[in-house]
């Protein structure tokens, strides 16, 4: 029997007394890419935070190899569990500074053939050398990626990755996340308001409505479902 | 002029006050021409100003009589006292952080607890009332302001970074890692005052330890040298509070599962 990378099992948070994520149960397999599509205030960015613990979920829990992942440290967790936000949030210094970040947590200091590794990846030859202000926006996503990515987590949740991109450096960022995934068999869940987006990158997709997941399937019945259930 | 009018001193003290009471609340009217309205906050900061200090001056002129332990004891709770009080002073604007209060009021002990502590054991300061209190109370009260800068700073600093630290929590690193540079900015900040009081010694300002001694009959020189001490203690004093608070209010920022909370003001 296949077992889930990742479970949640009625998944609950609860803000200022409003239920923003409401018992939420999903299991994802290895190789999935899921979408995470619903309206605004819907509650897709808070469900994808509790999934490594950024937030504490009020109630339910949330499995990670049939493990609970109260169990793990919440560090361990983030490394396996690795994210990437709508800003690249780059910390100061060089290109090769932020890759070096993640491992240096760990007391591995990633070499540099690694970096050039990391950021060929990630379309960026030579950039290891260069401050991070001078990154476009789409560069800065790149650097965000091969960051998250010299944790080698097994998993990543994106957050509405491309959104404050422009439509090329959209497409790029888009092509690039389908060639890594495949690449290095990831699994993942994206949070988008994109719908074309969403059936170009996942095999899979949830539908959410105020913090309730309304429907499971492909990405085209999702859709097809959002239209009459929202 | 006032001084040929007043022979009492304490009358002349009075006359002075009201004089600086004039002149404060002309300025405050002033500002009216700007709409910029003070009046209400400057009669109410007057007020208390006056009534706090010249009643500490009876309790000085109290405490200053007893004999032995008794003076000793009462100096000890004074000075606890305002620990007490510039730790919820300091505190205030940053009182939408849960348990600030308490990191306040180890910082404070730490800081200028220790710091007034070790001097008069060494014996830097000498530990009749007289001298411990006002000494004291200009080492609280340096670190308060100290402190209120270094946790208002440190707050700014987190709210204003919360992408990054969030990002940096989301790849596996420390609540303390990610601080590290927002510590580093906040004491910087925190201790320019200080650095510029130590920078601007004597060419700026005299300050009033000195004019106080040198009014008093001291040699002046004496006077600088002592003045001297007591900057040389405040910076030191500003160096352990706005260090041991920033540290220790690092952890009031993240729960136990170590995910970064940052309270709004609102709340």
């Amino acid at each position: 029997m296949n077992i889930p990378l990742l479970r949640t099992d009625k998944l609950c948070r609860q803000v200022d007394g409003k239920l923003i994520v409401n018992a939420i149960d999903l299991e994802v397999y290895a190789g999935d890419l899921v979408a995470i599509i619903g309206r605004s205030g819907a509650g897709k960015s808070s469900f994808l935070r509790l999934l490594n613990r950024l937030d504490e979920p009020t109630s339910g829990a949330v499995y990670l190899h049939d493990q609970d992942y109260r169990q793990l440290a919440p560090r361990q967790l983030r490394r396996q569990v690795g994210m990437m936000m709508q800003a690249a949030h780059l910390f100061p210094g060089t290109v090769a500074d932020n890759l070096r970040f993640g491992p240096r947590q760990q007391d591995i200091d990633l070499a540099a053939a690694a970096i050039e590794s990391l950021l060929a990846q990630v379309g960026l030859p030579a950039f290891a050398n260069r401050d991070i202000l001078h990154l476009s926006g789409g560069e800065a996503q790149r650097v965000s990626l091969a960051r998250t990515l010299a944790n080698q987590p097994e998993m990543l949740l994106l957050d509405e990755p491309t959104s404050a991109l422009d439509e090329r450096a959209e497409r790029e960022i888009e092509e690039l996340l389908l060639q890594i995934f495949q690449a290095q068999q990831l699994t993942g869940l994206m949070v988008t308001h994109d719908t074309a987006q969403a059936l170009r990158l996942a095999n899979r997709a949830i539908l959410l409505h105020e913090g309730k997941l309304l429907y499971t399937g492909s990405v085209q019945e999702v859709l097809d479902a959002q239209s009459t259930l929202c | 002029m006032l001084n040929q009018l007043f022979a009492n001193p304490i009358h002349l003290r009075l006359a002075q006050a009201f004089v600086a009471i004039l002149l404060t609340l002309l300025v405050a009217y002033s500002a009216r021409r700007w709409a910029i309205r003070l009046e209400r906050e400057t009669i109410i900061a007057l007020a208390r100003g006056i009534i706090q200090i010249v009643s500490v001056g009876f309790v000085l002129t109290f405490v200053i009589t007893l004999q032995g332990w008794g003076q000793w004891l009462l100096s000890l709770l004074i000075l606890v006292a305002m620990m007490i009080a510039a730790s919820m002073i300091a505190a205030r604007r940053t009182q939408h952080i849960p348990g600030i209060w308490q990191v306040a009021l180890a910082a404070i002990v730490c800081g200028p607890g220790l710091m007034i502590a070790l001097l008069a054991v060494i014996g830097v300061i000498d530990t009749d009332a007289a001298t411990l209190i006002p000494v004291g109370s200009i080492v609280i009260a340096n670190a308060m302001n100290t402190m209120s800068l270094a946790l208002e700073r440190f707050a700014a600093e987190v709210e204003s970074h919360a992408g990054q630290i969030e990002a940096g929590l989301a790849l596996g690193a420390a609540p303390n890692v990610v601080l590290a540079p927002y510590v580093q900015t906040t004491i910087q900040a925190a201790l320019i005052p200080s650095v510029n009081n130590l920078r601007s010694l004597g060419i700026v300002w005299i300050p009033g330890v000195m004019a106080g001694m040198i009014l008093a009959g001291s040699n002046p020189l004496e006077a600088a040298l002592y003045q001297f001490v007591i900057i040389a203690m405040l910076f030191a004093t500003a160096g352990i509070t706005a260090l041991s608070c920033t540290l220790l209010a690092r952890a009031h920022f993240f729960s136990a599962a170590e995910q970064l909370r940052v309270p709004s003001k609102a709340s």
